[in-house]
């Protein structure tokens, strides 16, 4: 009898605790939705700000924040799966892997504000690119680089050891096992990193207002300033512009993220089945 | 790296219809030594199986045959293993082409996951085919020596995995008869599947040992008596002991007067 009253107890304490984080959610997208809604229209999306900012869209700044992500996946994504390739293929598990593993992991722990004084540093003044969607992708690169090479190493190892003994058995060498069948097996897995890893980056502050800048500019060039969506939210915020136009700016950029992991989990479905 | 092998014994084995020839082979894992003078000659066009308790290192053995063990950081091998003569842990032997000529297929049948047809033509595809004829005729080729063909053809763009676990563990066969091999080496081929399936594969491989050499680890010792001509007996004394060869000779005779104490025991059933 006591025990069965423990057991309600526990499972009442555990919905409780599931509830509570789902309610803390609910509130945060029901505050911005509610707040932000009234900014919203085709032109908030579709045109640029007006006067001192406080009118008009939003426009550059979306482009500027999409520019900075498709570059940094386009650096990111090729590095990360080679290095998470050779660390779980290739290399001899023992001591220096061990040391990359920390050391990855020890990279993405840095605060992203000391990221972006590191790549103000390097590639706006000793590199000289500028304040530029450039040296926004490149230091959201180093951001990005050990979670995505973490997340696929993680795939990579949850291609089952027989298709690699298999393929092996076959007279096949590593790099063809890797190219045809462990490669294609986790896909589905690397594609869902890669796309969780954009919605980090997409919503990254502090390294863009660094690197990127904040000049409202329709970015076209890649040595090219801009301004992020979310260094725009802050200004508006924190200069006092306009709250209407900055909870505006936090929808959308909520609502894209949340798009971004979506479609996440639809490639993960699609192609896991 | 072991030493060289002498030019009579090398002459010896061609003669004897020997395709493999082992010779007081010693096998490592790390510091722990798991087999101990495993001399052993494996009949061409025959079936020999390894029978032998859990952890006696007959899977150990039949991997050290196409140099699978490779894969295992901190594996070492002492001793000659020869294929049709020619030391297949020699320094200038391609492990590759190997592993071609010996095949392997596992406990577990494990389809990649890829059509039927994709699955088999994988290997001629890895070891560089291009032509779609050619390998259209390697699929059904393969499919129908490993009695697949029938129950397949008309699905051939069907994931493989989607198959039973017999036809699965068939279909292994058939991607492995598709790069041409010589030997199989087969390692409790039929421990994951029913009697119906099972008995299917010991017919298959009572047909394919007329054009290969086949070797068959299996913890079921009346399969073993069904299907092998020939039979060795591996046994480790003690869990930290190594491994040893106790007894092979023809399957009639280990099952039914066995030299060695220890196989009747084992095959009486009064251990493992």
């Amino acid at each position: 009898m006591r025990s069965r009253i423990m057991d309600k107890i526990a499972m009442g304490i555990l919905w409780a605790n599931g509830f509570l984080t789902i309610a803390i959610l609910a509130m945060i997208i029901g505050y911005v939705v509610v707040k932000g809604l009234p900014a919203m229209s085709l032109g908030f999306i579709f045109t640029s700000p007006h006067g001192i900012e406080q009118s008009g869209g939003i426009f550059p700044t979306i482009v500027a924040s999409l520019y900075v992500t498709i570059l940094t996946v386009i650096f990111t994504t090729p590095i990360a799966v080679g290095a998470a390739v050779y660390l779980s293929e290739y290399v001899k598990q023992g001591r220096l892997v061990t040391i990359i593993r920390f050391g990855a992991d020890t990279l993405s722990g840095v605060p992203s504000i000391v990221l972006g004084l590191f790549g103000l540093a390097l590639f706006v003044y000793i590199l000289g690119f500028g304040w530029s969607m450039l040296s926004g992708a490149l230091t959201l690169t180093l951001m990005a680089l050990p979670i995505l090479m973490r997340t696929t190493e993680d795939a990579l190892k949850a291609v089952p050891n027989a298709w690699r003994q298999g393929s092996m058995g076959l007279g096949a060498t590593k790099w063809q096992t890797i190219r045809r069948v462990i490669l294609p097996a986790a896909l589905p897995r690397i594609l869902t990193c890669v796309v969780l890893a954009v919605g980090r980056v997409f919503g990254e502050t502090a390294v863009l207002m660094f690197t990127v800048g904040m000049a409202i500019n329709l970015p076209f060039f890649p040595n090219e300033p801009g301004r992020a969506m979310t260094t725009h939210l802050y200004l508006l915020a924190t200069e006092g512009i306009s709250m209407k136009t900055a909870y505006g700016t936090a929808l959308l950029l909520m609502a894209i993220i949340l798009l971004f992991n979506l479609s996440a989990r639809k490639i993960f479905n699609k192609t896991q089945r | 790296m072991a030493e060289p092998v002498p030019a009579d014994a090398i002459q010896e084995n061609m003669l004897s219809g020997d395709k493999i020839d082992v010779r007081d082979l010693d096998f490592y894992y790390g510091d722990f030594k798991a087999l101990e003078g495993v001399t052993v000659g494996i009949k061409r066009n025959a079936i020999t199986a390894f029978i032998g308790p859990s952890g006696c290192g007959k899977s150990t053995f039949l991997r050290s045959l196409n140099r699978m063990n490779d894969l295992i950081d901190g594996t070492r091998v002492e001793g000659t293993v020869l294929l049709d003569g020619k030391d297949i842990y020699a320094e200038d032997v391609d492990v590759v082409d190997l592993r071609r000529r010996v095949g392997m297929i596992f406990q577990q049948a494990n389809p990649f996951p890829l059509s039927i047809y994709e699955n088999i033509a994988y290997g001629p595809r890895i070891h560089g085919l291009r032509n779609k004829a050619e390998l259209d005729t390697i699929v059904e080729d393969s499919l129908t020596k490993a009695n697949l063909w029938k129950e397949v053809k008309d699905k051939l763009g069907q994931p493989g995995t989607d198959l039973s676990g017999g036809q699965q563990q068939r279909l292994c066969i058939a991607r492995v008869l598709a790069v041409n091999p010589e030997v199989l080496l087969m390692d409790e081929p039929c421990s994951a599947i029913d009697p119906t399936s099972t008995q299917k594969i010991e017919d298959l491989m009572d047909k394919l040992k007329d054009n290969f050499t086949i070797v068959i680890v299996t913890h079921n010792m009346q399969q073993a008596a069904r299907v092998s001509d020939y039979t060795a007996f591996f046994l480790a004394e003690d869990t930290n002991l190594p491994a040893k060869l106790i007894e092979y000779d023809m399957t009639d005779i280990v099952f039914t007067n066995p030299t060695d104490k220890r196989t009747e025991n084992y095959i009486t059933g009064r251990f493992g």
